[in-house]
């Protein structure tokens, strides 16, 4: 879907050299970029702010592996993000476990959660595969309304930081922030090495042309499920992460309308491309953030972003970026 | 008298509840199956168009004295202008594309309606009431029949079949078939195919405009009322596949009144049964159970 189009944006460029495991001379520059401003940041920028961006763009990246690289659009990643940040709050919480833990337990939970939903999704093809999974997404939406231990509208409040490994005290935002600043440095850099694995390029191969990969002997449909299990897996661990740097995890995280900011902001920043997500979840969380007093216009204000975008500027800030310097970012 | 240990005004109750339920499920899918079948698109908004026209209804009423009857007529014309003023300035610009983009757009658009509409009226919903014509209950001896709701499944079903007949049996109807098959082709005989897309996408929103007017005295009338039931109404297409007009109006009463026995003997599970169904049918059959997918 949006890949062609995004990938024909790069036509009448050479196919650069990859320098450095898998990146290529820009993206290394990008990627040096981002780890600056990661490491520069918590000391001029409010640091719950920052590990709130970090926790959405790795949510993003993780949705963006599928609809950039696989061409599956979810319209139902609330329910892995959700369910992994009720997870990964209730092993804290209820299970006393430290937080390190308990974000793997809410990686668990997304990456099991993806594998049942993902096995009935990638039974169908294009528009039914996004209904498909947003009509699954709001199943486990309801179930979260009424089992018990999500606490129903209340959701699970006071969820204690605790000690990174049992010893480091994560209740300061700046010893918090370098966890969540590993969590997405790490997912990001194993995000990439899919995209790069011939695991990847099988992916690629399934994006442009599904039958000619079929006829190639892949068995695409285990392809698509491990690509689904993975970005499951991963917005789990950003959910979970959420919730530790939150202390709470609420119905908000698991319904609809976080399946379509998740969009949104893979979108906003350019589908298929590596930084795009990042870029897209650090403009919409800035956003919200400064027009939170303005309340129900955000969703207005949300609504004619996705238009726009559709619209006018499909390639997204990092697609534009990239067309105009003629690289691949 | 009990019916499989449940008191029958219990049971027939909740059947009664589950067809008027299945009754917008219908109308609802059968739009959706409609825009789809003609312009590659999966009409997002849909939800929103149903909310508007409910709130057209209660304008009409509270702002110029137009009744029940009226807006029954005049909201789905209404909404169904401004998805004809939407189609041509935006939705027209993405029938080259891929059928996603399509989605997301109509999503965005959908999210600007609610909520502007938010804004405006609050989330807390406004009352409507029945018109005095079908205001009161019959007694079916074993149940009491409010007027009202035997009133909507008539009225829905009846637009069902009107709108299978106008499709199937009519020479607009054929021109429409022909034009989902071949649009190409279509256009080369000299019928103007973009202007039948654009009536298409109208027709599509104002049929959820007036499930919208119908659903207006039975549901509060409020800005989420449409996004809430759109995405069961997407499993609904799931279930029926969009190929067909008769399959889509088929599993949605089906469904609502599945849902509406699952209410009388598995109480917790009635809001998930549909998807559970969805779920079950994928399983059984990855192809759409009627039509093609």
């Amino acid at each position: 879907m949006a890949a062609p189009a995004a990938a024909g944006a790069f036509e009448g460029i050479d196919a650069e050299r990859e320098v450095f495991w898998g990146f290529t001379r820009p993206q290394l520059l990008a990627f040096g970029l981002m780890l600056v401003f990661i490491a520069v940041a918590p000391f001029f920028l409010y640091p719950v702010f920052l590990m709130k961006v970090l926790c959405f763009a790795l949510f993003a990246c993780a949705f963006n592996l599928l609809i950039g690289y696989v061409g599956l659009l979810s319209f139902g990643h609330a329910a892995y993000f959700g369910m992994g940040g009720y997870l990964a709050g209730h092993s804290a919480k209820v299970w006393g476990f430290t937080p390190e833990v308990s974000i793997i337990i809410g990686g668990l939970a997304g990456m099991l959660l993806g594998w049942l939903i993902g096995m009935l999704a990638i039974r169908r093809q294009g528009i039914y595969f996004a209904m498909i999974t947003l009509a699954m997404a709001q199943m486990v939406y309801f179930f979260c309304v009424q089992a018990p231990f999500t606490n129903g509208e209340d959701g699970i409040q006071a969820i204690p930081r605790g000690a990174f490994l049992g010893s480091v005290s994560m209740a300061r935002d700046f010893n918090l922030y370098w966890l969540v600043a590993g969590i997405f440095v790490i997912s990001f850099l194993f995000i990439h090495r899919v995209i790069h694995s011939p695991f990847g390029q099988v992916m690629k191969a399934i994006r442009e042309n599904e039958p000619r990969a079929i006829s190639l002997g892949y068995r695409v449909d285990d392809y698509k499920l491990i690509a689904f299990v993975i970005s499951a897996g991963l917005s789990g661990v950003a959910g979970g992460t959420k919730s530790i740097v939150f202390g709470i995890a609420t119905l908000t995280d698991v319904f609809w309308t976080m399946s379509g900011e998740v969009v949104l902001m893979s979108l906003v920043g350019g589908l298929g491309t590596l930084f795009g997500p990042v870029a897209g979840a650090a403009i919409i969380i800035t956003m919200q953030n400064y027009l939170a007093e303005f309340g129900a216009w955000v969703t207005v204000i949300q609504g004619v972003i996705f238009v726009l975008c559709v619209l006018a500027f499909r390639r997204g800030v990092v697609g534009e970026i990239g067309r105009l310097l003629k690289v691949r970012l | 008298m009990d019916l499989f240990g449940i008191p029958a005004p219990l049971l027939f109750g909740q059947v009664l509840l589950g067809l008027i339920n299945g009754a917008f499920y219908a109308l609802l899918s059968l739009g959706l199956a409609v825009i789809f079948g003609m312009l590659n698109v999966i009409n997002f908004t849909h939800g929103a168009q149903f909310m508007m026209g409910a709130f057209v209804a209660w304008m009409l009423l509270e702002w110029l004295g137009i009744g029940y009857w009226g807006a029954l007529l005049l909201a789905p014309l209404i909404v169904g202008a401004t998805g004809i003023i939407m189609e041509r300035l935006m939705i027209a610009r993405l029938y080259k594309l891929d059928h996603l983009y399509g989605l997301l757009l109509t999503f965005g658009l959908g999210l600007i309606i609610e909520g502007l509409f938010r804004n405006e009226f609050g989330s807390s919903g406004l009352p409507y009431r029945i018109p005095v014509e079908l205001q009161g209950a019959w007694d079916l001896d074993f149940m009491f029949m409010p007027v009202y709701r035997g009133w909507v499944v008539l009225v829905a079903f009846v637009m069902c079949l009107a709108t299978w007949l106008v499709i199937e049996k009519t020479k607009i109807g054929s021109y429409l078939r022909a034009a989902t098959e071949n649009p190409a082709l279509v256009q080369a005989f000299g019928i103007n195919v973009p202007r039948m897309m654009t009536l298409t996408y109208g027709a599509g929103v104002a049929l959820a405009a007036f499930a919208g007017v119908l659903a207006a005295p039975i549901y509060s009338v409020n800005p989420q009322m449409g996004s809430n039931l759109i995405i069961i109404v997407f499993a609904v297409v799931v279930i029926g596949g969009m190929g067909s007009i008769l399959g889509s109006v088929l599993t949605g009463f089906g469904l609502g009144i599945i849902e509406g026995l699952t209410k009388v003997f598995y109480p917790e599970a009635s809001s998930t049964v549909i998807f559970v169904v969805m779920a079950l049918v994928l399983l059984a059959r990855p192809a759409a159970l009627l039509g093609r997918s």
